[in-house]
């Protein structure tokens, strides 16, 4: 405990929330850090996941590769970019990217295909375009388990941001790198219950839109998304 | 290449300690998610709780976790027992979900028969109800399996050595071959455990083999995420 309350004296430390170092700043690029490559990803993985749910072809080769890419440790992925693009920002937005697109993938095409045949069947027998029916039907009815996939991929890159600390002066993970530096473990201890508190109110506040997002009258669904839940962050720690 | 060859020997010693850090979580996390996923079915209660705790802890970020435990639970700090505990803890967050929704699955029609016929609940469990949700179970620990032996990598960071240590040195020595070949070395070992657990299945549920070749379901793949 005596350990703990090191941590919590160095987190409430006034000395820790000046500079550029300071604690307000470094939860500020942890997070737009993570956001910025979860908006980097869904950009790819959102249009593609759509196009293999909708039309549903490419599925084995989506599930092959985003398997594979699951496999590979991210630690690998970041330092070998690292070292192709240098010391910086670049890497771990590469290697964060690459392992945030499966699980978006993935939530946006089930989210497709968990849609009863019928109803996209009755959309198309009323007359909707390919088109509306993705806009109207499919999209809405699909959102819970995209915004499930959403919720992993970025819980998966809030905490492999810890790790790209490794190769970038960048975020919360900094202080980790530091304190083991210097072997400084109230430093350490701190920055990881920062971390870990910042990716628990990332799940609270997750948990919540999924609740929010399903559309009325098929809230019954809900029930298939907690298998996505417990998709956070494997290949990420 | 060249990289490789010469140092074949410290990839080998670096598999080695690899597997020696992800055998233990694998197989306690199956020993202890199985009576704990129990329980969580069992009872409305602990479902809640189980569950939602499982799901909690599979969120905390992995490299903070080794770095906690040994102010929660008094190890040395940067002892390789941590990188162990905080990879049997996820894996039970993992298959904690997994066995409960593996025993649900269990037709109930089939649970009554097995009670009508006179099995007690103990035996019931280990011959009925386990067997039948095997499927699903090692569905769930080849995710585990998978999953594990990439995050082992991860204890390098903090000085625990695997195959992860071929990625920390290459990346200071600016070595790309000797990163590539963690990679691939780390990949490799995932495929081989995988394999081994699917293999495992196929003899222990001969049943399965015609039906559907084990391989995990929808869910599962994307909680693999």
């Amino acid at each position: 405990m005596n350990l703990f309350a090191s941590a919590i004296q160095w987190i409430l430390d006034p000395a820790n929330y000046v500079g550029l170092n300071a604690i307000p700043l470094r939860i500020g690029q942890h997070v737009a850090f993570s956001l910025v490559t979860v908006l980097i990803a869904s950009a790819i993985a959102i249009p593609l996941g759509y196009l293999i749910g909708h039309t549903g072809r490419g599925r084995g080769l989506a599930v092959t590769t985003s398997g594979g890419l699951r496999a590979i440790p991210t630690l690998g992925l970041l330092t070998l970019v690292a070292l192709w693009v240098g010391i910086g920002v670049v890497a771990p937005y590469v290697a964060l990217t690459v392992l945030a697109i499966p699980p978006i993938l993935a939530g946006a095409y089930t989210g497709f295909e968990a849609i009863d045949r019928r109803t996209v069947d009755a959309a198309r027998s009323v007359g909707m375009s390919e088109l509306q029916i993705v806009r109207k039907v499919e999209v809405p009815l699909g959102l819970p388990l995209l915004i499930g996939g959403l919720r992993s991929a970025t819980l998966q890159v809030i905490a492999t941001a810890t790790l790209a600390a490794y190769v970038a002066d960048l975020g919360l993970g900094r202080y980790l790198f530091s304190g083991l530096k210097t072997r400084d473990y109230a430093e350490m201890l701190g920055g990881s219950i920062l971390v870990i508190l910042l990716a628990l109110t990332l799940e609270g506040i997750f948990a919540l839109i999924q609740r929010f997002v399903v559309p009325r009258g098929v809230s019954g669904r809900l029930g298939t998304t907690p298998a996505l839940r417990t998709g956070s962050a494997t290949a990420a720690r | 290449m060249t990289w490789v060859l010469a140092n074949l020997g410290l990839i080998w010693a670096r598999t080695l300690d690899h597997v020696v850090l992800s055998v233990p979580p694998i197989v306690l996390c199956f020993v202890i998610a199985v009576p704990l996923g129990w329980v969580a079915r069992r009872y409305r209660v602990s479902r809640g709780v189980i569950l939602t705790g499982a799901g909690l802890l599979y969120a905390v970020p992995s490299l903070p976790l080794i770095l906690v435990l040994p102010a929660v639970i008094g190890t040395s700090a940067l002892s390789p027992l941590n990188v162990v505990i905080a990879l049997t803890l996820y894996g039970i967050a993992l298959m904690v979900r997994v066995v409960a929704d593996g025993l649900d699955s269990v037709d109930a029609d089939v649970r009554q028969s097995a009670s009508a016929m006179g099995y007690s609940t103990w035996s019931r469990f280990w011959q009925v109800e386990l067997p039948l949700s095997g499927p699903v179970l090692l569905a769930g620990m080849r995710v585990v399996a998978v999953s594990t032996v990439s995050l082992v990598t991860v204890g390098a960071v903090i000085g625990v050595q695997s195959l992860g240590s071929l990625f920390t040195d290459g990346f200071q020595r600016g070595i790309q071959a000797e990163i590539i070949a963690g990679l691939v070395a780390t990949v490799a070992l995932a495929l081989l455990f995988d394999g081994a657990l699917v293999l495992a299945g196929r003899l222990l549920m001969p049943w399965t083999r015609r039906v559907t070749p084990a391989k995990p379901s929808v869910p599962l793949e994307v909680s693999a995420a």
